[in-house]
């Protein structure tokens, strides 16, 4: 018996949700195996990771923050790959982002707020592009991929914010490798009131809205995405494919960017080696899972900063790694691709050598 | 001066191992036609439970074959993804890098950490013929002189080679004069993976002994350049692997020059992955990319 695919010739609302809802299930019991081997009960522990932040006004205002940075990297992905360049270099540009950003806060002091909280961002994005620069321009004059060197570009900035923190910006005070922290009109006002979410979100959800915007109703979105889906089409039609790859790539790098700005001006307030915990790579999960949707990628960087938040109080009340959290994503990312396929095609078995 | 380029040279060799491995294994699975992203993941989650097993058992062989397994069963995963259900590959790749890394540091946290602990065994040992040159691990020897030679005659010498690069260049054409496609592409799969999985084992079970988290940090991104850069040749990408080690022995022994002192060694560090993306800059250009690179195969 052989597999056959055959693509199906009419798709009924119901079967995407269905797929999703048992690429799901599948995550669960995958991921059940690995709780109980940790010694928690998988059901429990479930019910931390989704259904617990949602019960209280903090564990939701909690998800929010922890969604914010997957805005700004699920955009940048989600815009890239749009245009058929494979930025998987997201982590690093928002490392170079909080680079910026930081730099910028700390030479703030002078400027009002109105000043500093829109600077901050723009550093922030000004460093995230300069480090997607280039791969960008590798790619699109000489044309070498972009896959490798975004992604040997992402240990690349970690060092480069480790040798900063353990030389020019090590703590005046304590002396530890953290920066000093910013200046107080360069940090993002926190946007609901009792809670730690902040404005960044709000930029977040713009610049998302933004692409969203841009891509689907606009002419250059109209060639970013002929170029993403047919190049060489998109060559013959005259279009410039490497200059739109060139500028997509860019705003890519500029928008990750700005999710590191985000990160040191909305939470941290100080730029610290784990500034990331795999914002950039989780910004692929976003996108993807969204189906390279804006708004949909909105909707999952929800559900991600859920889990994140949901793992850590599940680690907690039940003694299991937070790392759990990250294993149930990168499950989900893996079931969810394979459900979409199977939405797309009807598996015939048939008996082989035919 | 002697001195310091025998060092030199006996640390490259030393450096370019994990990497040559994990090279050969990609330029065995991208001669298919399939990118395995999978190759950071791949060599973390062997080089976890290689040393998980052999901590576990009392013995390194023990730990090399749990590795091999593990790589055989994340190769499994992958080509099942990309072959059977032609998904896009960067994105399954990427997936099971995240995936193979959040279980073992998840694992290591359940077995080992979760009281402060650290994994550790008596790693394999040097065997020396004399001079620090000759001092190498059974790893790089059999890197160098069994893999390598034998990953050229595979590919281009073997039957099994031959079907591999006419499903990689043109599936169809392949298909129709009776080659098995999917299952060729499940086979270099699997062979790259247990490769893969070798350069992983290496780093925990000879080189350093021990498995701390991010502790392939980035070399398998760097296998998968050197791949591109040796243009899917293993002779080409032997030189690449060496050129890279060699400026990374290099930045080491810098470190040690009181001129470069003051210089942060976190820049000396990023130094190597510099190099292996201005080594794409220069060669990379119009490299022969297998012709159904990243394209699924699906018979219409």
């Amino acid at each position: 018996m052989k597999p056959r695919f055959v693509l199906r010739a009419e798709n009924p609302w119901w079967r995407g949700p269905l797929l999703v809802v048992m690429a799901a299930i599948v995550t669960f019991v995958i991921t059940a195996a690995l709780i109980r081997w940790s010694g928690g009960n998988p059901v429990a522990a479930f019910r931390y990771m989704f259904v617990n932040p949602l019960q209280s006004k903090f564990g939701f205002t909690e998800s929010i923050l922890s969604a914010t940075p997957l805005v700004f990297t699920g955009a940048a992905v989600a815009i890239a790959f749009r245009a058929g360049y494979w930025n998987i270099g997201a982590e690093g540009q928002l490392l170079a982002g909080t680079i910026g950003a930081t730099w910028f806060g700390l030479h703030a002091e002078s400027f009002p707020a109105v000043v500093a909280v829109p600077g901050i961002l723009l550093a922030g994005a000004l460093c995230g592009a300069a480090w997607s620069l280039a791969p960008a321009l590798l790619r699109a004059r000489l044309g070498i991929d972009e896959v490798v060197t975004t992604l040997l570009l992402n240990p690349v900035a970690l060092l480069v914010i480790t040798g900063l923190l353990n030389g020019p910006w090590r703590n005046s005070e304590t002396g530890f490798p953290d920066s000093d922290v910013i200046a107080e009109s360069a940090m993002m006002p926190v946007v609901w009131p009792g809670t730690r979410v902040h404005l960044g979100l709000v930029f977040g959800i713009v610049v998302t809205l933004g692409c969203w915007w841009f891509v689907g109703r606009m002419t250059g979105g109209l060639r970013l995405r002929a170029v993403g889906l047919a190049p060489g089409a998109a060559r013959i039609a005259g279009l410039p494919v490497e200059r739109t790859m060139l500028t997509t790539a860019l705003v890519s790098g500029g928008i990750a960017g700005m999710g590191g700005a985000s990160e040191i001006a909305g939470v941290a307030h100080q730029l610290t080696i784990g500034i990331s915990s795999g914002f950039g790579y989780t910004g692929v999960i976003v996108a993807t899972l969204a189906a390279l949707s804006f708004i949909g990628s909105l909707v999952v960087a929800l559900i991600l900063g859920i889990i994140n938040v949901g793992s850590f109080s599940a680690s907690r009340a039940l003694s299991i790694p937070t790392t759990m959290g990250e294993v149930v994503q990168s499950v989900l990312l893996i079931t969810v691709v394979a459900a979409l396929v199977i939405q797309k095609y009807r598996i015939v078995w048939k008996s082989s050598d035919s | 001066m002697i001195d310091v380029i025998v060092d030199l040279v006996a640390a490259t060799l030393r450096i370019g191992t994990p990497l040559l491995l994990a090279a050969l294994g990609e330029i065995i699975t991208e001669r298919s036609g399939v990118l395995n992203l999978g190759i950071e993941g791949i060599m973390y989650s062997s080089a976890f439970s290689g040393i998980a097993a052999a901590s576990y058992t009392g013995s390194l062989w023990v730990g090399l074959f749990v590795a091999v397994g593990t790589g055989l069963v994340a190769g499994l995963i992958l080509a099942f993804l990309t072959v059977t259900l032609g998904v896009n590959q960067h994105v399954a790749g990427l997936g099971l890098t995240l995936f193979l890394i959040s279980v073992s540091n998840t694992v290591n946290r359940i077995l080992f950490t979760s009281d402060g602990g650290q994994v550790r065994v008596d790693p394999w040992k040097s065997i020396g013929f004399g001079g620090p040159i000759f001092d190498q691990y059974l790893f790089t020897y059999g890197a160098l002189f069994v893999g390598a030679p034998l990953v050229w005659w595979i590919v281009w010498r073997s039957g099994f080679g031959l079907r591999v690069r006419a499903v990689g260049e043109n599936p169809e054409a392949a298909d129709v004069a009776g080659i098995p496609v999917a299952r060729t592409r499940y086979q270099a799969i699997l062979l790259g993976s247990a490769f893969m999985s070798l350069a992983g084992a290496f780093i925990t079970l000879a080189y350093v002994g021990q498995f701390t988290i991010n502790i392939i940090n980035g070399r398998g991104w760097v296998a998968l350049a050197l791949v591109i850069f040796g243009r899917w040749n293993v002779g080409r990408c032997m030189l690449g692997a060496a050129i890279f080690s060699l400026v990374n022995a290099g930045q080491l022994q810098l470190r040690l020059v009181p001129a470069f002192a003051d210089v942060p060694f976190e820049l000396l560090l990023a130094l190597p992955f510099l190099a292996v993306i201005v080594g794409l800059a220069v060669s990379g250009r119009n490299v022969p990319y297998p012709g159904s690179y990243l394209k699924p195969y699906r018979r219409l």
